[in-house]
């Protein structure tokens, strides 16, 4: 039920975020500084987000197959594979480590 | 007099993002039911939250064993862009009325990328809105195809979706790395993730990080040139088929 709850918690958030940008004054978030922390906000929690889902596991950090899969990740985007196609190489990344015996 | 909607170009790209980002809400679907939450709670978050970023956060966080509350804050911060594209598209649509809260609803990167890449007024509003609506449907639709696909998997680890995870969050992560200082924000808050990892429990490091890189933002301001990537609007697809609107 806590999750439930905290889910539309964040659906109310996010819409009344997005809401915001049509009711505030033309000019304040065109601050260059107010647009740069949004941006500089999101590269940092995706960073973020992708560093601890390859090595974090509760609150130890652990080498296992999801190394791989990030590897093989940043080589599908390098070679400039749309993104479904990378989620898919980093599954499969993952997946055949396994199967060889990689935790 | 008006130019027919198939030889308008807003529509026409609107139609491509619409269609390609569509399709990757498979993954998201099938990730969300990997990490824990049930078909319904996927479905909400995509029917509602509507932003891709932040819908990805959310299910990231519950994945790695961290609260719902960090969760929800995670999504929250992430979605703290919208608030710049809603500004902007504002300037570019003034809608009134209903019409404000389903604009602001369709507010993602996608929309305002669409939009911003017309020159045109009256392409800006069908693209935003074409991407925006097109986006939405296809979304929520293939959400449900991935929750149900997912569910039906079984063991997630087995086919290695903690691994798609990953993949995930790195390609959302990459068109934003354009620039040597976004290169070194992504570094320093990936160590400082790598650091609070041991320290705080599930999920926080990720808001740690968060907070590294808004004071960042916030004092490590200059006047940098425009398009470096650190702006918030930047092409989802830069890669895309040729026709995506900011390459």
């Amino acid at each position: 039920m806590t999750l439930w709850f905290w889910i539309v918690v964040a659906c109310v958030v996010g819409f009344l975020t997005k809401l915001l940008g049509y009711l505030v004054p033309r000019n304040w978030l065109t601050n260059p500084r107010v647009a740069r922390v949004a941006g500089t906000l999101t590269i940092g929690l995706l960073a973020s987000l992708t560093v601890a889902n390859a090595v974090a596991s509760g609150q130890a950090l652990v080498l296992d197959s999801r190394l791989g899969a990030l590897a093989a990740a940043a080589v599908a985007l390098w070679l400039k594979a749309p993104f479904l196609v990378v989620v898919v190489v980093g599954a499969a990344a993952a997946a055949g480590l396994r199967l060889l015996g990689m935790p | 007099m008006s130019l027919s909607l198939r030889h308008s170009p807003g529509t026409r790209v609107g139609v491509s993002i619409a269609v390609a980002t569509g399709l990757y809400g498979i993954s998201f679907g099938a990730l969300s039911v990997a990490s824990g939450l049930d078909v319904w709670q996927t479905a909400v978050l995509s029917l509602l939250l509507f932003t891709g970023g932040s819908q990805f956060a959310f299910i990231g966080v519950i994945a790695g064993g961290g609260t719902p509350v960090a969760a929800a804050s995670a999504a929250a911060l992430l979605g703290i862009r919208n608030a710049v594209y809603g500004m902007q598209m504002n300037v570019l649509l003034h809608p009134r009325g209903w019409r404000r809260f389903a604009a602001a609803h369709v507010t993602i990167d996608e929309s305002l990328a669409t939009s911003t890449g017309q020159t045109d007024p009256l392409e800006q509003k069908r693209g935003f809105w074409v991407a925006g609506v097109g986006v939405f449907l296809l979304w929520n639709l293939f959400t449900l195809v991935g929750a149900l696909a997912g569910d039906a998997l079984g063991d997630p680890k087995q086919w290695g979706l903690d691994g798609a995870a990953v993949a995930a969050f790195l390609g959302l992560l990459w068109p934003r790395l354009r620039s040597r200082d976004a290169g070194a924000i992504a570094v320093v808050s990936a160590l400082a993730t790598l650091l609070a990892v041991p320290f705080v429990p599930p999920g926080i490091p990720i808001l740690v990080a968060a907070v590294v890189a808004g004071l960042i933002g916030w004092f490590g301001y200059r006047d940098a040139p425009p398009r470096e990537g650190l702006e918030p609007d930047v092409d989802p697809y830069p890669h895309g088929d040729g026709r995506s609107p900011l390459s």
